[in-house]
């Protein structure tokens, strides 16, 4: 019952990766990309949980804690690329 | 033990001059000579045990595995050898005492001089070829110091550079020589070795090894054509050339040949080359010394040709001529010696060594002539001296042998014309320096030396004398025990006296003499025919043949790399293609036998995600930033693909070695244009690289699937096996990072450091052109620092130094470790750099991260080393159980130690580099020089 859950939302994540892979292509903005990229690594996190459960293991948690965090760091420092150029002043 | 101690003594006695020179001249020479003098009284009280023919040896065990072994031993020869090494150093030392002036460092001069002494006691001692040459090259080494003492000045720079490369490149070739023989024989011990001539003489490789080796001698004895180091060479100061140019370091050379003679000669090819280049080292040696103007130049010359002299006695093949050899190895370090110190008095004391200017000496200082002369009557062969008796010796044997069948007359023939300008140029020395009129305009009104400075040339003249007039009694037994240790047999019975009535020998004695006068007397035409010819400076000839050889590969690394990025590379792949693609044509199948997996929808998704990735990075290249953000799809999927193939370790160090990776870029793209040209190049060069590339991916993409569909026996199964039971870890990844292939990670970590601190060397001085306003020609926003971005950085920093300090206390036993942890908290850290500004930061974290790169090193080395007090191999992990109330069992492992100096390492390196480029911009960069 599970699995096939799993696999629904696995589905379900895995469409809204293609269709942030889309925007990412499409644009048009460069803000859109940045967004579109930073939801894909939300929608990562989304599919290594689901991972997780479907071996049963905790072992992937921290990889998705990591994504989050380190995701965070990779937007910030784009956006203040957009914003300022030189990341570090 | 005695002769570890011969050797060891000098050794410790290196640092004695630097010790004490702070006591004095005389201080410092006495403590200098004391080791040295032990030695000595070692080395002769060993006398009567070597001279009835036993060896004492030692042999202790290095490592065993490359036939490395300490191993000395003590024959006839080395005995000989030792006692010229102790005996003239002693009195060199003596003599330096006084030579050297108050400009000088003492310390360091004695020091580099017995540093010298060791190396050479090190070669002649040696029992294993390859510690021989450890020592031998050892010798090339310190005579570099000591030539290049003054090193001020030009002349003294060169001519240490022209003998290290000339003798180094000899070494190199001696090396290759002795591995030969090593391979040949299958030990590099030397008895063994020695007693192995037959299987030597008998292979193939016998021609080869024979020319590297004699390449090896002859350059370390100034063998023509090789010669021409040696005069440079005089640039050194005085008390080093008496000792390295005339009894030691060039002797080393003919050492080798002796020391070789049983297992190497007794070829035609051995007689005819050796012979053949000895002879014409004496001939152009005696030749060209008779026109040095300068004393020392003229000694240079001298040595040259009695050098030439000894080895043309280990060519000639007669039974008795390495006997005259090693005769005439003892006279010619005694006499020459004596005269190159006598040579250094006169410059010394009058301020010149130009034989033009130096003129009527005897008046101003009559012992030192006689002493000189003495010496030099030796040196020109004249009875009652020891020269005479070798030079008879040598004369008796050329009259023996037949290398050159009919054509063997003229060896002696030679030798007499090489004796008779050896004459000539001794009478030179005599007659110019202490006669010949009055001196013109010398810098100093000469006078005798101090008197102890003179004690050293009394001592060896003296003992020419004594050798000269009484061979038997004085040299006798030494030379038949070293004699018999150059032929490893019996020695035939030879006579040492000095009347052997009216034979030939004596006939071409006296017709050397008497030619040698005439020539002296009728020098004025010689030097008239001689001055037709332009001199050539070997130093001027050995520079440009030096340059045009630099300049010759220059022009190679210019051809392969011409500065364009996309040259090399093109190379670089073209190389790998082949050498990838060409194992590739052995296989039968690409497919290998191996059942396919069932296709999973998920995998399928992914690779497709990851191919559009690849594509649109490529698609976007020339607009950079995104081509960033399609690079980031890639590394987010590789992540889950590593996660899916339950590598959680590799997943976690992907994702945040990506972020790292967009930090830097978006670091460095700050400097660049938004956009690239979309053509880069012509059209001709852009078809080529995209040929190259789809080749490249053609023949990775072929090995990666003839790889996955073979069945794969790897080594993972040791490892998993053993991971928990030898490294007391269950992360295998980790228990391989740090236990099994720990030296690995050093190594890694160390290069880690060193890139880091390369990066920061050259960002030091980068000024870069900063842009005022983005590509669309927007200004920047005016806020650096937003509010918001600062808040959720600040608090991000502890709950990311938890999850760090988290992932690398588990590390050892579940995915994680220091490296990731590093990389972590790194990243935080650079959040805050972001969020903030170098200013802020600086002002909260005065870290240097060079210290922290250090630390982090110095960390992993003590882990690794403290294995060894456990008696455990280097890096072995040793663990434990405790117990703490409160927390319950835990494992204490010495692997976490070095893991820790992985993380600080893996931070300093990875904040120095993107903390310094982010500097880049700021009123904070760093300042070298006169910025």
């Amino acid at each position: 019952m599970l699995n096939t859950l799993l696999l629904w939302v696995a589905g379900v994540v895995g469409l809204a990766l293609v269709l942030n892979a889309w925007r990412l292509v499409r644009g048009p903005s460069v803000t859109d990309r940045v967004l579109a990229l930073d939801t894909m690594y939300i929608n990562v996190i989304a599919m290594i949980i689901l991972l997780g459960i479907y071996f049963d293991t905790s072992l992937y948690f921290e990889a998705a804690l990591l994504i989050a965090m380190l995701g965070f760091v990779s937007t910030a420092a784009v956006s203040k690329y957009l914003l300022r150029g030189d990341i570090i002043e | 033990m005695t002769l570890l101690w011969i050797l060891l003594l000098p050794m410790m006695g290196i640092v004695t001059p630097l010790l004490t020179e702070r006591y004095g001249r005389n201080v410092c020479a006495a403590m200098t000579a004391l080791p040295p003098a032990i030695a000595l009284m070692l080395l002769l009280q060993q006398a009567p045990v070597v001279m009835s023919g036993q060896v004492p040896s030692l042999h202790a065990e290095w490592i065993p595995a490359l036939g490395l072994n300490l191993a000395l031993h003590l024959d006839g020869l080395a005995w000989l050898f030792c006692l010229l090494i102790l005996g003239i150093g002693l009195l060199v030392i003596l003599y330096a005492r006084y030579y050297l002036s108050d400009r000088d460092s003492m310390g360091q001069f004695y020091a580099s001089l017995i540093l010298f002494m060791t190396a050479m006691l090190g070669v002649v001692l040696s029992a294993n070829l390859l510690q021989l040459w450890l020592f031998w090259e050892l010798t090339s080494i310190s005579s570099f110091l000591l030539i290049s003492f003054w090193s001020w000045r030009t002349d003294a720079r060169k001519g240490a550079r022209m003998a290290l490369a000339v003798t180094g490149a000899g070494g190199l070739a001696l090396l290759g020589a002795l591995i030969l023989i090593g391979h040949e024989v299958g030990s590099f011990d030397l008895a063994t070795v020695l007693a192995s001539g037959d299987l030597l003489r008998q292979s193939e490789l016998y021609p080869v090894i024979l020319a590297l080796f004699l390449l090896g001698a002859f350059t370390k004895s100034a063998q023509f054509p090789f010669h021409f180091w040696l005069p440079h060479a005089m640039a050194a100061p005085t008390p080093v050339s008496s000792y390295l140019h005339s009894a030691t370091m060039v002797k080393a050379g003919v050492f080798l040949l002796a020391r070789f003679y049983p297992v190497l000669a007794g070829t035609d090819l051995w007689f005819v080359v050796v012979s053949l280049t000895g002879m014409a080292t004496l001939l152009v040696g005696a030749y060209t010394a008779l026109f040095k103007h300068d004393l020392k130049g003229l000694l240079a010359y001298s040595t040259v040709s009695h050098l030439g002299l000894i080895t043309l006695l280990l060519g000639l093949g007669t039974a008795l001529a390495p006997v005259a050899a090693v005769f005439h190895i003892i006279n010619h370090a005694v006499f020459k010696a004596s005269l190159f110190m006598a040579a250094g008095i006169i410059d010394h004391e009058s301020g010149s060594r130009d034989m033009r200017k130096l003129n009527g000496l005897w008046q101003f200082m009559p012992v030192t002539a006689t002493l000189a002369m003495v010496a030099a009557s030796s040196m020109a062969g004249v009875p009652l001296l020891n020269g005479f008796l070798s030079k008879e010796m040598m004369f008796a044997e050329t009259l023996e042998q037949y290398t050159f069948g009919a054509l063997s007359w003229w060896v002696p023939l030679l030798a007499t014309i090489g004796a008779t300008f050896s004459v000539a140029y001794s009478l030179r020395f005599m007659h110019d320096v202490f006669f010949n009129g009055q001196p013109i305009d010398l810098p100093k009104t000469p006078h005798e030396p101090p008197r102890y400075m003179r004690v050293p040339v009394e001592i060896l003249v003296v003992l020419c004398l004594l050798v000269g007039m009484f061979p038997d009694l004085m040299v006798g037994t030494l030379l038949k025990t070293a004699a018999g240790a150059v032929l490893q047999a019996p020695v035939p019975e030879f006579e040492l006296g000095v009347w052997h009535g009216f034979n030939l020998p004596l006939l071409m004695s006296m017709l050397a003499v008497s030619g040698g006068v005439a020539i002296y007397v009728n020098r004025r035409f010689l030097f008239q025919f001689q001055s037709q010819f332009a001199e050539r400076d070997a130093k001027l000839v050995f520079e440009a043949s030096v340059q045009s050889l630099v300049r010759k590969a220059g022009q190679l690394h210019h051809l392969i790399d011409n500065g364009s990025m996309q040259r090399a590379m093109f190379l670089m792949l073209l190389l790998a293609l082949v050498l990838m693609a060409w194992p590739l044509m052995d296989l039968l199948n690409t497919a290998g036998g191996r059942p396919e997996l069932a296709l999973n929808w998920g995998v399928v998704f992914c690779t497709a995600l990851l191919i559009a990735g690849t594509l649109l990075t490529i698609w976007w290249s020339h607009q950079r930033l995104w081509a960033l953000l399609a690079l980031s799809i890639v590394g987010l999927v590789v992540s889950v693909a590593f996660a899916w193939f339950s590598a959680p370790d590799l997943a976690l160090t992907q994702l945040s070695v990506e972020v790292v990776t967009v930090l830097l870029f978006l670091l460095a793209l700050f400097f660049l244009p938004r956009h690239g040209p979309i053509m880069d190049g012509p059209l001709r060069i852009m078809m080529r690289d995209l040929g190259v590339s789809v080749l490249f991916g053609s023949v990775v993409g072929t090995i990666c699937y003839a790889l996955l569909t073979r069945p794969l026996d790897s080594i993972s199964g040791y490892f998993l096996e053993h991971s928990k039971t030898g490294g007391g870890g269950t992360n295998v990844v980790n228990v391989i990072l740090v236990d099994f292939r720990g030296f690995d990670t050093l190594g890694e970590i160390t290069v880690l450091g060193i890139a880091a601190l390369g990066i920061y060397k050259l960002l030091a001085r980068m000024t870069l052109a900063m842009p005022s306003a983005d590509d669309d020609g927007r200004a920047w926003a005016r806020e650096r620092h937003p509010a918001l971005l600062a808040l959720v950085s600040q608090s991000l920093l502890p709950l990311a130094l938890l999850v760090s300090a988290y992932i690398f206390l588990r590390g050892h036993n579940m995915p994680g470790g220091g490296f990731i942890a590093g990389l972590i908290t790194a990243i935080a850290l650079i959040q805050q750099y972001v969020a903030h500004g170098v200013v802020w930061m600086k002002q909260r974290m005065p870290l240097s991260y060079e210290a922290l790169i250090a630390s982090g090193l110095l960390i992993a080395l003590t882990a690794g080393l403290g294995s060894w007090l456990f008696g455990h191999n280097f890096l072995k992990t040793w663990y434990d159980y405790f117990y703490l109330p409160g927390v319950g069992k835990f494992e204490l492992a010495s692997a976490m130690v070095f893991d820790l100096g992985v993380y600080l390492t893996v931070i300093g390196a990875t904040l120095l580099i993107l903390a310094n480029l982010g500097k880049l911009t700021t009123s904070e960069r760093i300042r070298t020089g006169d910025e």
